[in-house]
């Protein structure tokens, strides 16, 4: 696997005394590439953000000055105020909270039910497979942020429903990635051995199966966060998403979309910073593909 | 002669492929097609054959490994293929598995300690530290050290990672150990330190092995018995000195005069078969070899031979013998 691949590339005899496993020569390949290196300090600095937003902050996300509407950027307010006066530097701030709280939970939600099912299908197969996979094939037949929206336009808009709907239309991206995965696996010898000296199905499943299927799991799900800030912009840009006066990017787009002549920075702001933090991610998540993912390697 | 460990009878293994949706009956590949065998507790009983001629097919059903189609195994006074999920899953400590492939047979994630604890831990036995010594005493037993035992398997070479699968197999203290080709992977320099390894172990533990292999002469070297298997049947068993010295099914004589001969001066009389072996799925009727022999006769295509015994503990499914013991049978008459 990748770490065999690993170890063998940066010369194997000095790395035999030094602590190794699967995870720490990962990490040493991950670390060597520059461009994942730099995804990873801009999550860092946007989690740092989004932890910090309330210190860092000038003033009250929700702090209307009607006087002061529609200002550029000064030194008074960085990144200038929106059409009710709020100072968009610090909605910007506060808006990273609720961006990487639903790449992450949905992501994390997504993850669970996926792999559950995917692992049920992949080693049961049969009609248990059979079930779980066409579930999976109804998902995928609608577009993903029109069945979000219809989750949403059903359990009634807000950030938390729009959570879960990105949560559910991505089960499928997931649970078939674990499946595929499994369906590999079972026919591993180390499983095979594993049967051979008594151990429960259960056990197999938890101490090897799933062990091993978290590579592609964790590559796709730090893609997914990327997919799932976006989507969770979109769905707020519709107003299904986080309700006023949450500080969120996609709803602040849309609430300024009519300034954008006049007032580009309250558009240029949020929306550089969805770029950003769905850049760093995607970038974190190729290199992490390349570090974990032994097809990827010459 | 020792009292039998395992005994085999009509065990068959078919799969099914193609047809079965529109009520088509699927066509059956015949891996494992009716063989019955017994080994002798403490023997080493090799089975021989070339690539996909249900060897390992075999190996693996007796553990239910591989559910077997049809027949019976019966393992130590117990039927293993009656057991119940439970009770097999209990009875596997009895009969362990060393693979061909050191490299997949490892899971990669796993260190070595872990790998070797597992067993211990499924089957509830020691405590930790009772364990730890059990480790301590595999690891040596095998010829690694303790240093190894912190390792990831891609750290080890060929050779040590089917040491550490041998380990494994033992830490149950089986009685019965298949050897699903455990050295054809390796080089030939690490198959004798290999074999000798197991020849040592059965000596220690008093093990029954079950060796599988296409390689004749290992075989020679460790194996007590063996049986021929072509196509899914077993064609010849016999005790190792007669199998070389006096084969007869014609597929052993031409299996046989393939094996390398180390002696350049000395030119053995080759038998080359003519054509392949026939497809699993569309084995021929009669005797699986007729496509092949160069001895075949009319009855060959139309019945086939059963395994019956030639010679003292010599058994071989051939027409020609048929004919003798028939032929025989009508001059004492």
């Amino acid at each position: 696997m990748a770490q065999a691949t690993t170890s063998t590339n940066n010369a194997p005899v000095i790395q035999a005394e030094k602590v190794s496993g699967p995870w720490r020569d990962a990490w040493r390949a991950f670390r060597r590439n520059k461009i994942a290196m730099a995804g990873l300090i801009m999550i860092v600095f946007f989690v740092l953000i989004a932890l910090l937003a309330p210190v860092i902050a000038p003033y009250d996300y929700k702090a209307q000055e009607l006087a002061d509407r529609l200002k550029p950027p000064s030194s008074e307010h960085w990144f200038g105020t929106d059409d009710l006066g709020r100072d968009l530097f610090t909605r910007v701030l506060y808006g990273a909270r609720i961006s990487l709280w639903v790449g992450t939970f949905s992501v994390v939600g997504s993850i669970i039910l996926g792999t559950l099912l995917g692992i049920l299908a992949g080693f049961y197969g049969k009609w248990v497979d059979m079930i779980i996979s066409r579930m999976f094939d109804i998902l995928l037949a609608f577009p993903s942020i029109l069945l979000a929206i219809a989750i949403v336009a059903i359990l009634g808009p807000s950030l938390q429903n729009a959570l879960l709907a990105i949560a559910i239309v991505n089960i499928p991206t997931y649970g078939r990635l674990v499946r595929a995965k499994v369906l590999g696996l079972k026919n591993e010898e180390y499983i095979t051995a594993a049967r051979s000296i008594g151990m429960k199905d259960s056990g197999i499943l938890l101490r090897h199966i799933l062990p091993n299927s978290l590579t592609p799991i964790i590559v796709q799900g730090t893609l997914g966060i990327a997919t799932a800030i976006i989507e969770a912009a979109a769905l707020g840009f519709l107003g299904l998403g986080a309700q006023p006066p949450a500080p969120e990017w996609g709803k602040m787009l849309s609430d300024s979309r009519q300034f954008i002549a006049t007032a580009p920075w309250t558009v240029v702001f949020p929306g550089v910073s969805i770029m950003l933090t769905v850049l760093a991610f995607n970038l974190m998540g190729d290199g992490l593909r390349d570090a974990l993912d032994p097809r990827m390697k010459n | 002669m020792s009292e039998p460990l395992l005994q085999v009878e009509h065990l068959k293994k078919y799969y099914p492929i193609g047809g079965g949706w529109f009520g088509k009956s699927p066509q059956l590949v015949k891996a494992v097609d009716d063989i019955s065998f017994t080994v002798r507790k403490g023997e080493t009983f090799g089975l021989v054959g070339e690539s996909g001629c249900g060897k390992s097919t075999t190996g693996r059903s007796i553990l239910r490994l591989i559910e077997p189609s049809e027949g019976k195994v019966i393992f130590d006074g117990k039927e293993i293929t009656a057991l119940s999920p439970e009770e097999l899953r209990r009875t596997r400590k009895d009969m362990q598995i060393v693979f061909q492939d050191p490299f997949s047979s490892l899971d990669p994630r796993h260190t070595v300690q872990r790998i070797l604890e597992e067993p211990l831990i499924v089957h509830g036995m020691g405590n930790a530290k009772e364990r730890q010594a059990m480790i301590q005493r595999l690891i040596d037993v095998v010829g690694l050290t303790q240093s190894h035992l912190q390792r990831y398997p891609h750290q080890f070479s060929g050779g040590q990672r089917q040491r550490i699968g041998i380990a494994r197999a033992l830490s149950l203290q089986p009685k019965l150990i298949v050897a699903d080709e455990p050295v054809s992977a390796l080089d030939v320099s690490i198959q004798s330190q290999v074999i000798n390894l197991l020849q040592d172990l059965q000596e220690e533990f008093g093990l029954t092995y079950i060796f599988i292999a296409h390689d004749l002469s290992v075989v020679k070297h460790i194996c007590d018995r063996v049986a021929v298997m072509y196509l899914g049947r077993i064609v010849e068993i016999a005790d190792k000195h007669k199998l070389y010295t006096k084969p007869q099914h014609p597929y052993t004589q031409a299996l046989l005069s393939a094996v390398p001969e180390p002696d350049p001066d000395r030119k053995p009389e080759r038998i080359i078969l003519q054509g392949e072996v026939p497809s699993p799925a569309n084995a021929p009727i009669g005797c699986a070899f007729h496509t092949r022999c160069p001895q075949a006769m009319e009855v060959c295509h139309t019945h086939r031979p059963e395994l019956a015994e030639t010679d003292q503990g010599h058994l071989t499914a051939c027409h020609l013998f048929t004919e003798m013991r028939a032929t025989g049978q009508t001059h004492l008459a």
